[in-house]
């Protein structure tokens, strides 16, 4: 379970808004970058930024570049997890290939603050997903992540997925 | 329909032996599929159906100098020391040819070592865009799946094969295993009926519907062409239709051919573009979707006019814009054109039947085989307060290198139409 406290963005956050662009010139670590989060959206949102945050965004999160960054960026600022209405093709599999849960899901009713309870359940063909929103007293049902996307998500992301295994589980 | 001239560059070195790719082969008794649902389910060895993810072996993937430094950093991070199949990767020195500083001849070098010690088929600079050599060089065919380190790899789907854009640690994944995994799209039905009117192209179609289906109406989704018109659009049509799709959000587009989708396959929805109805269309800055009739947007002032690109850079575009220049008397004072062909092929055909020297003698700028100005990476930059016009595929603020600059995004007539007014303006009343 991963629970924390949720910052709340609307829909179509593109990649560029979550780090600027200009700032990956300077430097692709994810320990530094996470000084800038968000910073053409809100400049004092990085400060704010405590342990235990999730991001909680509207639909189409994570449109535009698909720079993998924009994911390893919010695994340095110690998230296990980003939840949104829907989010965009590229973003969605830089997340899984990243190890960084993606959780889709009404957020329409998630509030700035409120505390939220990310439960995993794992299940024959997969792993169900439920979002309990702890301030406002109710539960949100996710769309369930596939049981290969769970083991690449669980071993860290591709890289060390293929480290483990060497290779895709391929049928043919 | 137009063959586009298969070659080797001969910097490509050795092709594919036909033995390394099976048939597809489909799961026997199984009905109800789309054209992306027989492709994922010949290359999973599963039924794939919309909704589930699958493993799929990768026929070909191709990693440009924009995603393939990045791949080979997770190469190394996986551990990786052998690539499994060389012959079915290719790199493209396209978005940075040529390169514009040290650092991205750097990166050209470091592909060209990796390459040549792991026995990987390059494309140098000035052997163009990697999308473009993929269907040249017949890689792109039917029933296969293909995907590139770049968003435009949706291109292939025009020859009947699967073809996604996926990100540099996937590109390192398939370096060291060959497979990828997907999740299986639903598919929107595109039909399209009637006939073109003479001066309206098939980036007309393509931008009416980016109109229809907004920026992300196809968003996880695949684009399935069909319908009476697909007879009498050729391969240089086709490719501009899957090319564009993924500014609607597609996961990828594909026209039908030795694989049809069944009778009773299903879709999610149904979109229906009449041909005959079509008038030149322009995209207005600075969104892919925000398209107008060329009559909403006649009179503005152009400086600078593109033609080129993934898009809109092979030999019948060129011939259709010189056609509408020539007939106009050339760019109007004040106008910078710049010809960028999209492969060296291409390039060759121009010089061949003096399209090329037209062009010349036009004063325009010719590039360098390659992306050229359409990201901003090399080539002409346009000024601040520029509007340029372009036969390419975005219109992003700063796409071409400058914020200051706005994109308007047409066929190769309309942009040629432009030019010779210095204003936005109907193709059709010059040629």
């Amino acid at each position: 379970m991963i629970d924390g406290r949720a910052r709340v963005f609307g829909d179509d956050v593109n990649t560029d808004y979550i780090i600027s662009s200009r700032r990956k010139r300077e430097s692709l670590d994810p320990a530094v970058l996470r000084r800038y989060l968000f910073e053409d959206l809100d400049p004092l949102f990085a400060a704010t930024l405590a342990p235990g945050d999730l991001i909680v965004a509207g639909k189409n999160f994570g449109c535009g570049s698909a720079m993998e960054v924009a994911v390893t960026v919010l695994e340095g600022a110690g998230m296990k997890a980003v939840v949104a209405r829907s989010f965009s093709r590229t973003y969605f599999r830089n997340a899984v290939n990243n190890g960084l849960i993606p959780v889709t899901c009404d957020t329409g009713g998630i509030r700035e603050g409120d505390r939220l309870a990310i439960e995993l359940r794992p299940e024959p063909t997969g792993c169900a997903v439920r979002v309990r929103n702890e301030t406002a007293g109710f539960d949100i049902p996710a769309a369930p992540l596939d049981g290969l996307l769970m083991a690449i998500i669980q071993a860290g992301g591709l890289a060390p997925y293929f480290k483990q295994h060497g290779r895709f589980p391929l049928a043919l | 329909m137009t063959v586009l001239p298969v070659r080797s560059t001969g910097l490509v070195g050795r092709r594919p032996p036909a033995a390394l790719l099976r048939a597809p082969r489909y799961p026997e008794g199984l009905a109800g599929h789309t054209v992306t649902e027989k492709i994922l389910s010949a290359h999973s060895g599963r039924d794939a159906r919309a909704g589930t993810v699958v493993v799929c072996r990768v026929d070909y993937a191709l990693g440009t100098d924009g995603s393939t430094p990045m791949a080979l950093d997770y190469f190394e991070a996986m551990g990786g020391s052998r690539v499994q199949h060389p012959e079915r990767i290719v790199f493209a020195l396209d978005h940075y040819a040529p390169a514009p500083s040290r650092h991205t001849a750097a990166l050209h070098q470091r592909m060209r070592d990796f390459a040549a010690l792991h026995g990987i088929p390059l494309w140098d600079v000035g052997d163009g865009i990697g999308h473009q050599l993929m269907v040249e060089s017949g890689r792109a065919a039917p029933g296969r799946l293909l995907v590139g380190a770049d968003s435009h790899a949706v291109t292939y789907g025009a020859v009947n094969c699967f073809g996604t854009g996926i990100g540099s640690s996937e590109l390192a994944a398939i370096l060291i295993g060959g497979a990828i995994w997907l999740s299986v799209p639903e598919s929107i039905r595109v039909v399209l009926t009637g006939a073109l009117a003479p001066g309206v192209d098939a980036k007309d179609i393509a931008l009416a519907l980016a109109r229809e289906l907004g920026a992300d109406g196809a968003a996880y989704r695949a684009l399935e062409f069909c319908g009476p018109a697909l007879g009498s659009l050729d391969l240089d049509d086709r490719l501009v239709l899957a090319n564009l799709s993924v500014e609607m959000g597609a996961k990828n587009a594909i026209f039908p051919g030795e694989v049809a989708p069944d009778a009773d396959a299903r879709y999610c929805r149904e979109v229906e573009i009449a041909l005959d109805s079509l008038v030149p269309q322009v995209a207005l800055p600075h969104q892919v979707d925000r398209v107008v009739g060329v009559d909403a947007a006649r009179g503005i002032g152009v400086q600078m006019v593109y033609l080129g690109t993934c898009t809109g850079g092979r030999a019948r575009d060129f011939h259709r814009a010189r056609d509408v220049l020539r007939a106009g008397g050339g760019p109007a004072p004040g106008v910078q054109l710049v010809v960028t062909p999209a492969s060296r092929s291409v390039l060759e055909t121009l010089a061949r039947d003096g399209t090329l020297a037209d062009f010349v003698a036009m004063g325009a700028v010719v590039g360098t085989p390659g992306c050229g100005s359409c990201c901003g990476t090399c080539a002409p930059i346009p000024g601040d307060g520029v509007n340029v016009i372009s036969t390419a595929n975005r219109n992003f603020k700063g796409r071409m290198g400058n914020a200051q600059s706005a994109i308007y995004l047409a066929s190769p007539a309309t942009c040629a139409a432009a030019a010779v007014r210095g204003a936005i303006s109907d193709p059709r009343e010059i040629a």
